[in-house]
């Protein structure tokens, strides 16, 4: 209810950084006029920061005279919006019909071995997040891998352990611009 | 469902339906009568309107003919034939949702089995809900619902009112073959958070039930079903306890709850209630109907009745759970007398208080007069008590020494609207709503104050209805959940009357007056002096931006939306009446809807929001100075005649002393005993010095109230009151609707309010004979031509009745002014901007504004003796960041507040609800000292105070143990009140 003074603790949204919030207005201020623009703004702002902060919800209900309880009811709904920061690489596993026929459930027992998580969690040092994804289009070349925007086929546990070294060597080129 | 064997105006029927095999002409089911309330058909009614015999569909459903308006669902029409299909997610207050798949019947000629509710009825549609194949596909899915749902139904607070349960043995279940050893939601951790009621996830089936009612019963958005699948759970805001979301406490969740899972804690602490009563709210003017649920002579919960007419089922936190202030430990049970304030109370008989209040009004009457004593009538205390009042003032006092609350707010719209319309009293139900295009609100917030109202107007504002808020602050209504007001002009406070003059200038200007309704039922003359008056310059909204801070541009826009919808409809509170220009702001808006063509019809019209339950009421009882019942003057030689007669005593023509001139009178010390029904002028009144000084001055102060109120600190006389639960009566609600008030517990005093009345009068020499107030009603009704056709035993049939109920109008007036007005042609009244003597200056910088809160109540006496205090414990100051940041001031900080007439201290809270040099807080706790602050300016008419407008300083203040000279006094005096009441 309005008007009381607020709780000594205050509620879940939480004082996200001034950076956040100037993105997720803008965010806001650039998908407002779109019929539906809801899911364009989600869209835009996890793009953008990597989650939807929970400031964000209050952000978009006020401009878009949502409720909070509506625009988190979206969110939760659709398990690709995440609601807390994940890993600089979000690593999705298809867990789909054909990649199941094709060895998927294999290479999903060994990524979540390989990288010591379970779905949705992220590695200690923030490096990776382990998601199971249903289907990217890309049955012909089962079982299949997204990471970031690319998508890769045929992926067994060799090529993940590849992958997953690949993400988290930087190449460092030493004496650079000499 | 009842059905009636006569037959009824055929043009006006919603339904009939025949046996199978009979030939008789079919029944007619009148939806606006037949409907029982007490039933739930399912899906709501396609519309409230009758629809004509010859529109009706028909359809065959288990071989019965029904007939039915179109648009009405399978499930519906089966209902109103008491065919009832089996159902779990469907409930009449909100729309189909299809989502259990238990309403599922065939249909001739169509494939599958669609859901009844979300199917439309149509023309010669055959529609069987009961064979094997159904009953196997309900069984099967009855069994799934139960294999994730706890079997612990003995024991469970549901018990006894579980649409599950019911379901489980409609259908048949006997077994569960996937056995409840699967992932379930059995060890859902509950939340308990809100003090009514508690939230039990582990008994919900996720029918959105709950979710639907915040969403289209509430219109407060504040739960929404979280993540999917196996997952889902009702989530209020982002997966938080209730009390942390924006939840308002309405409880519509938990009445639209099929199962325990939202569950008053009264019940679960209780029981099953074992018989109710329907009952009228005590609380704000819209009224609500009640059913009170008891176990014995113990309310155990209150549910908004469906067939209440002003709330259509809905409620507000205040009237489903702030009942439990009438068994308080605080109430005072017994009559107490003393000789002076600086005196413990003692504790005597009714006989015995009733003598000595009585000789000593006589005394003083003796010592400085007749006109020395006077009383006041109560705007919360029913019309027939209120009626006793005036009448034992006028009869057994002899002079008109009598005054209400109203006088402090609604009473420039009785003078207003009488001096236009003719009538003092709103024009529409509240029903003309759903009519409505576009909506003006001006001076009320009507999502606290007024809430049933706030959700059925944002309602209409979802179907697309578009809105005016002119209101200083951003009341909820200017934007938020699926609302958003198209103009919100943010007026500074104190310049009403330059903006309704400049709504009018502007559609003069531009031609967008109706002039057919204007020479048809106006007074032409007078039409063409105001327009003259109105043209002028001075009015215009590019003059009058510069001092009520409106931009011209918008204003201009927001008069044209106005004057050009089809059905406009203004909504009002006191920030139109608590001004010193309050009655001019009220014939302003008369004036606005005259110049409009928005009087007549649904949809349109001027209606004043009644703070109080029965303030409407208690204006119509005779209550203020110069008017007998039914607003007639006193002076009038016929009408007093009449009630000389009727009352066998001789009647002073000349009119009274308002509430100010008696307290001034007081003060002068020339005014010396006053009787007051339940009222906290101490409280509730303006400038608290000049009060209580007042009240100090009295040498006989006799108080009828539930609790020792503040008013009651200074009384020599105290009476118990009794609570709405505990005596017969009517409210009249801000729609003129007379609703019938009904005892379900014995008074804890003893006696009812109207008895004590009778009582006082006896012993002051004046007997008046009720064995029931039927009988005081029965005398109203033999005495005010509005009231001719009122009477106790149509009230207990009909549910309520809006006045002028007479022999022209035998059912009562929902829409007033239809043919003509009731002075005959509309006045155009000239209303002239005349800014307030209250100016900001250097010393007083800012601007004090004042109202309530939703989960508090007027002076509080009653919602702070409830748990309603979880949300609103104190009152605090809202302040801009602006000002706010100049003082060095934060959120929750101590702040002193200052004008002419007085100070206090008050917490603070920054909001950019207000606009800069603003700021407002409310009145709900004593030791806040709202009314310390605000002075005795008043309007020029009628003496309403200017609380809305108050010239004041804001200061941090730096040592926090301090409180301001009048707190400290207010502590004192309260401890040593309270200690005498301990002897």
């Amino acid at each position: 209810m309005s008007s009381s003074l607020p709780n000594a603790t205050p509620s879940k949204a939480v004082a996200v950084d001034a950076a956040h919030l100037s993105a997720i207005t803008s965010h806001i201020d650039n998908n407002e006029q779109k019929p539906g623009p809801l899911l364009p703004i989600l869209h835009d702002i996890q793009n953008d920061i990597g989650y939807i902060p929970d400031a964000a919800i209050s952000e978009i209900s006020k401009r878009l005279n949502l409720s909070r309880a509506e625009v988190h009811g979206v969110v939760s709904f659709y398990h690709h919006f995440s609601t807390k920061p994940r890993g600089r690489h979000i690593v999705e596993v298809c867990c789909a019909e054909s990649c199941q026929a094709l060895g998927g459930r294999d290479l999903q027992k060994h990524a979540k071995e390989k990288l010591g998580l379970d779905w949705y969690q992220t590695s200690k040092d923030g490096e990776i997040t382990l998601e199971p994804v249903y289907c990217l289009g890309n049955c012909a070349c089962s079982p299949a891998v997204r990471v970031g925007k690319q998508i890769l086929g045929r992926v067994d546990n060799e090529d993940f352990d590849e992958l997953i070294e690949e993400l988290t060597t930087v190449p460092v080129t030493l004496m650079e611009g000499r | 469902m009842l059905q009636r064997s006569d037959s009824v105006n055929p043009d006006t029927s919603g339904l009939s339906s025949v046996g199978t095999g009979t030939v008789a002409a079919p029944m007619i089911f009148d939806p606006r009568t037949d409907i029982d309330p007490d039933k739930d058909y399912g899906t709501p009614a396609p519309t409230n309107d009758p629809t004509p015999v010859g529109e009706l569909i028909s359809l065959r459903i288990d071989g019965k003919e029904v007939r039915v308006p179109q648009g009405t669902s399978v499930l519906r029409a089966a209902a109103m034939a008491d065919i009832n299909i089996p159902k779990l997610c469907a409930t009449d207050s909100l729309e189909a949702f299809g989502s259990c798949r238990l309403c599922l019947v065939q249909i001739e000629g169509r494939r599958g089995y669609p859901a009844s509710c979300t199917t439309p009825a149509e023309e010669g549609m055959v529609v069987k809900t009961q064979n094997d194949k159904v009953a196997k596909l309900r069984r099967n899915i009855m069994e799934m619902y139960i294999s994730d749902h706890p079997l612990d139904c003995l024991t469970c607070s549901a018990n006894g009112d579980c649409e599950l349960q019911d379901m489980a043995g409609v259908v048949g279940l006997r077994n569960v073959r996937y056995g409840y050893e699967g992932d379930n939601h059995l060890d859902a951790e509950k939340d308990e958070s809100n003090p009514y009621f508690t939230f039990d996830p582990s008994k919900c089936i996720v029918c959105s039930r709950c979710v639907r009612a915040c969403e289209e019963t509430q219109g407060t958005f504040a739960l929404t079903i979280s993540s999917r699948g196996f997952e889902s759970k009702v989530s209020p805001g982002q997966d938080q306890p209730f009390m942390d979301s924006e939840c308002v406490s309405c409880g519509a969740c938990v009445q639209a709850c099929p199962t325990a899972t939202l569950s008053e804690k009264s019940i679960i602490d209780k029981g099953q209630p074992e018989h109710s009563v329907i009952t009228t709210c005590a609380y704000c003017g819209v009224g609500c109907a009640f059913k009170a649920d008891m176990k014995g002579d113990e309310v155990v919960r209150m549910t908004p009745w469906k067939g209440g007419k002003a709330n259509r089922g809905h409620s507000c936190v205040k009237g489903r759970f702030a009942f439990g202030y009438a068994t308080h430990t605080d109430r005072i049970t017994t009559p107490m007398i003393r000789d002076s304030i600086d005196e413990p109370w003692r504790k005597v008989s009714y006989e015995e208080a009733f003598t000595f209040a009585a000789s000593r009004i006589k005394g003083i009457q003796k010592e400085f007069g007749r006109n020395a004593v006077g009383g006041i009538t109560s705007s919360r205390c029913t019309n027939e008590e209120t009626y006793l009042v005036q009448k034992l003032v006028r009869a057994a006092f002899g002079n008109n020494n009598v005054d209400t609350c109203a006088r402090v707010c609604h009473s420039p719209t009785g003078f207003g609207l009488k001096a236009t319309f003719g009538e003092s009293a709103g024009t529409q139900t509240f029903d003309s709503v759903e009519k409505t295009d576009v909506m003006m609100v001006i001076g009320a917030n009507p999502t606290d104050a007024h809430p049933v109202f706030g959700s059925r107007m944002k309602k209409r504002l979802r179907e697309g209805a578009e809105l005016i808020v002119v209101d200083p602050r951003s009341i909820d209504l200017v934007s938020g959940p699926h609302v958003k007001a198209n103009h919100h002009l943010q007026l500074l406070p104190g310049t009403n009357v330059a903006f309704i003059n400049a709504m009018a200038h502007v559609i003069i200007d531009e031609g967008l007056e109706s002039t057919k309704s204007i020479q048809e039922r106006c007074d032409v003359e007078s039409f063409e002096t105001w327009k003259a008056f109105i043209s002028d310059k001075r009015h215009s909204p590019e003059e009058t931006e510069k001092y009520s801070g409106i931009p011209a541009a918008e204003l201009r826009a927001a008069a044209r939306l106005y004057a050009t919808a089809n059905n406009a409809a203004i909504y009002y509170g006191l920030g139109v009446t608590e001004h010193s220009q309050g009655s001019s702001m009220v014939m302003g808006i008369a004036n606005l809807a005259m110049l409009t063509d928005n009087i007549g019809r649904e949809g349109v019209g001027v209606n004043p929001l009644r703070g109080q339950n029965n303030v409407q009421g208690s204006c119509d009882m005779g209550s203020f100075p110069h008017e007998l019942p039914g607003y007639r003057h006193i002076s009038g030689d016929e009408v007093r005649t009449q009630f000389e007669k009727a009352w066998n005593v001789s009647l002073d023509p000349e009119p009274g002393y308002r509430i100010t001139n008696m307290l001034d009178a007081a003060v002068e010390g020339t005014y010396k005993g006053l009787y007051v029904q339940g009222e906290d002028i101490a409280q509730s009144d303006p400038n608290t010095h000049h009060v209580e000084q007042a009240l100090k001055n009295l040498d006989c102060l006799i108080v009828q109230d539930i609790f020792l109120n503040e008013t009651a600190k200074f009384a020599h006389v105290f009476l118990p009151g009794s609570s709405f639960l505990e005596k017969d009566g009517t409210f009249t609600n801000a729609e003129r609707r007379i609703s019938p008030v009904r005892k379900v517990m014995e008074p804890l005093g003893g006696l009812s309010d109207w008895e004590v009345t009778l009582g006082l009068s006896k012993a002051l020499g004046y007997e008046m004979n009720y064995n029931h107030p039927s009988e005081i009603m029965d005398e109203i009704a033999s005495l005010t031509p509005t009231f001719t056709r009122v009477s106790y035993e149509r009230l207990d049939k009909e549910g309520s009745l809006q006045w002028p109920c007479n022999d022209e109008t035998p059912d009562g007036t929902p829409i007033m002014h239809i043919e003509e007005y009731t002075r005959g042609k509309g006045n155009f009244a000239l209303t002239e901007y005349v800014a307030t003597e209250e100016k900001v200056t250097k010393r007083f910088p800012m601007l004090l504004t004042t109202g309530r809160i939703l989960s508090q109540y007027n002076v509080g006496a009653q919602t702070r003796r409830t748990e309603n205090s979880s949300w609103h414990g104190e009152d605090v100051l809202e302040i801009h960041p602006h000002d706010a940041e100049d003082r060095g001031i934060v959120t929750g900080d101590k702040i002193s507040l200052a004008s002419r007439a007085g100070d206090t201290q008050l917490r603070a809270l920054v909001t950019k609800r207000m606009q800069p040099g603003v700021v407002y807080t409310t009145f709900h706790h004593p030791e806040s000292g709202a009314n310390i602050i605000t002075t005795d300016n008043s309007d020029w008419a009628t003496n309403c105070p200017e609380y809305k407008v108050t010239a004041v300083q804001v200061n941090k203040v730096l040592n926090t143990e301090d409180a301001s000279e009048w707190q400290a006094q207010f502590a004192e005096f309260t401890k040593e009140q309270l200690a005498y009441l301990d002897n």
